[in-house]
């Protein structure tokens, strides 16, 4: 405790003396950390980052409904499904390749191209999210599911359970387990990502950040932010922690008993 | 209804199994009557486990008819999920259900195949539980049971939807010795009970005991077959003789 608290004011001493006592660290607090832009920015970063929240929050479904689908479709057996398996996993090779940006110009500005109406920006950042990230959930969902042991299918089919009543009452549950902390970090770099959609044309908190910025001459709006995402995805995060440990404690004492 | 009272319950004429060139089945002729307990003994690969899965349709069959009552369930057309239903498998690591507890891995089956209320099923969930000792384990999750009370868990499963028919997969072997007992005393008392049970074991001393009939199997046919009195005194033939050889050594 008292070594933790030591190092802790020594390396305070460390940073005070190499960065904030530095002719520079002025410049920095003035253009990065501005009390005064800041308090100006908040509001209209805030109001675009309600937009981000709601991309998220549409996403998210859409996301596990989609990823779901894709993951159960790749792992169906049988010579009958192989067109179904084949273009399940050359959808997931395809966009867990391409670059996010390149889907957001795609869906972004080529969808209403080609439909030729104007289509809401939440919802376009809605498609291209959910085609993005689809792709990494459902490989995780998949891994999940055949993690589960074959002999629990047996088990389940031999008391003459369906298929689906299979997956839904035996392997899901299980697998969800396994591809909770997976799968929260997909969610925490898609908190990330939904800010991109500022490049639509969306008045998101990233944009809404630059606006200001561009008024002001200063960049204090973006670390507003910034900010506001970091405060979104640190819950998750902990979560994530927080459950990962327990299930390895929980494996170490399965592994005792 | 053709069906007469000696009719088999389940008959199995020609089954062929193969696992890519590997032939695990080549042509089993087996009959089991109702009330009836059969024993395979054979040594492992000789294709006990197989043919077990085979008859529950949890594996398809190459080649061959199998007769559930006057019911041809080996055909594709047949609803197999509705077989399966009528068919008690228990198995020889148990496979209960880890994130479900004791009493939901017994009444599942009631509960989603067979559309029984979950009270009604809970209710004859924790009289089966109780008559094997292990109701105050009801709430518990499979991971807190010894292995004998999990198996005998499994068994109870099996039996909570009275199946026609018990398949048990060599369910003593993953079991630490002192733990057989318990679960063997269980098997007995569903003999006792009059169910129609199959299956693969390695305990001769209990086949002997508890079997009506005893059939050996070896490189996937059966070789020899009859009631423990003959096949374990008098085996005719030599391949019968030199597996219980390794037995009585």
């Amino acid at each position: 405790m008292l070594i933790a608290i030591g190092s802790t004011v020594l390396f305070a001493a460390v940073v005070w003396a190499t960065v904030i006592n530095t002719p520079g660290w002025a410049a920095v607090q003035q253009t990065f950390f501005n009390p005064e832009v800041a308090l100006q920015a908040l509001p209209k970063v805030w109001d675009g980052f309600l937009i981000n929240l709601q991309v998220l929050g549409l996403s998210v479904v859409t996301v596990a409904l989609v990823a779901l689908l894709v993951a159960v479709l790749r792992t169906l057996r049988g010579p009958v499904f192989f067109p179904v398996r084949v273009l399940a996993a050359g959808y997931t090779d395809l966009f867990r390749g391409f670059p996010f940006i390149i889907v957001l110009y795609l869906v972004g500005f080529g969808l209403p191209t080609i439909t030729n109406t104007r289509i809401p920006v939440v919802v376009l950042g809605v498609i291209a999210v959910t085609l993005t990230y689809s792709a990494y959930v459902a490989e995780v969902i998949r891994a999940g599911i055949e993690a589960v042991h074959p002999s629990q299918r047996l088990a389940a089919r031999a008391l003459g359970l369906g298929y689906v009543q299979t997956l839904r009452r035996v392997v899901l549950p299980q697998a969800l387990r396994k591809m909770t902390p997976p799968l929260m970090n997909d969610f925490i770099s898609m908190q990330k990502d939904v800010g991109l959609i500022s490049i639509l044309g969306a008045i998101d908190a990233i944009a809404g950040a630059r606006s200001v910025a561009s008024l002001t001459y200063n960049f204090t709006p973006y670390v507003v932010a910034g900010i506001l995402f970091v405060l979104l995805a640190i819950p998750t995060i902990r979560l994530t922690d927080w459950y990962t440990a327990r299930l390895r404690e929980r494996e170490q004492a399965g592994a005792i008993l | 209804m053709t069906a007469t009272a000696s009719a088999p319950l389940l008959h199995a004429t020609g089954l062929w199994k193969s696992f890519g060139d590997r032939e695990v089945l080549r042509g089993i002729d087996l009959d089991l009557a109702p009330h009836e307990v059969v024993a395979l003994i054979g040594a492992s690969g000789s294709g006990k486990s197989t043919l077990l899965r085979c008859l529950g349709l949890l594996e398809p069959i190459d080649d061959g008819q199998i007769f559930l009552g006057d019911t041809d369930i080996s055909d594709p057309r047949v609803d197999a999920n509705g077989v399966r239903a009528r068919l008690g498998a228990v198995f020889q690591s148990y496979n209960l259900f880890p994130h479900l507890s004791v009493l939901d891995n017994v009444t599942l089956a009631s509960r989603v195949v067979h559309g029984m209320p979950r009270r009604e099923a809970e209710e004859r969930a924790h009289t089966l539980l109780a008559r094997i000792g292990l109701a105050d384990k009801a709430k518990e999750h499979p991971d807190r049971l010894s292995g004998g009370q999990q198996q005998r868990a499994a068994i109870v499963r099996a039996i909570a939807t009275d199946p026609e028919i018990l398949l048990l997969d060599e369910i003593t072997s993953a079991l630490d010795p002192e733990l057989v007992g318990e679960v063997l005393e269980l098997v007995r008392e569903l003999v006792d009970d009059g169910a129609t049970i199959l299956m693969a074991t390695h305990e001769m001393a209990f086949a002997r005991d508890v079997a009506d009939r005893v059939v050996f199997l070896d490189d996937g046919v059966i070789v020899e077959q009859g009631t423990p009195a003959q096949l374990f005194a008098t085996p005719t033939h030599a391949r019968t003789r030199a597996f219980l050889a390794r037995f009585t050594a």
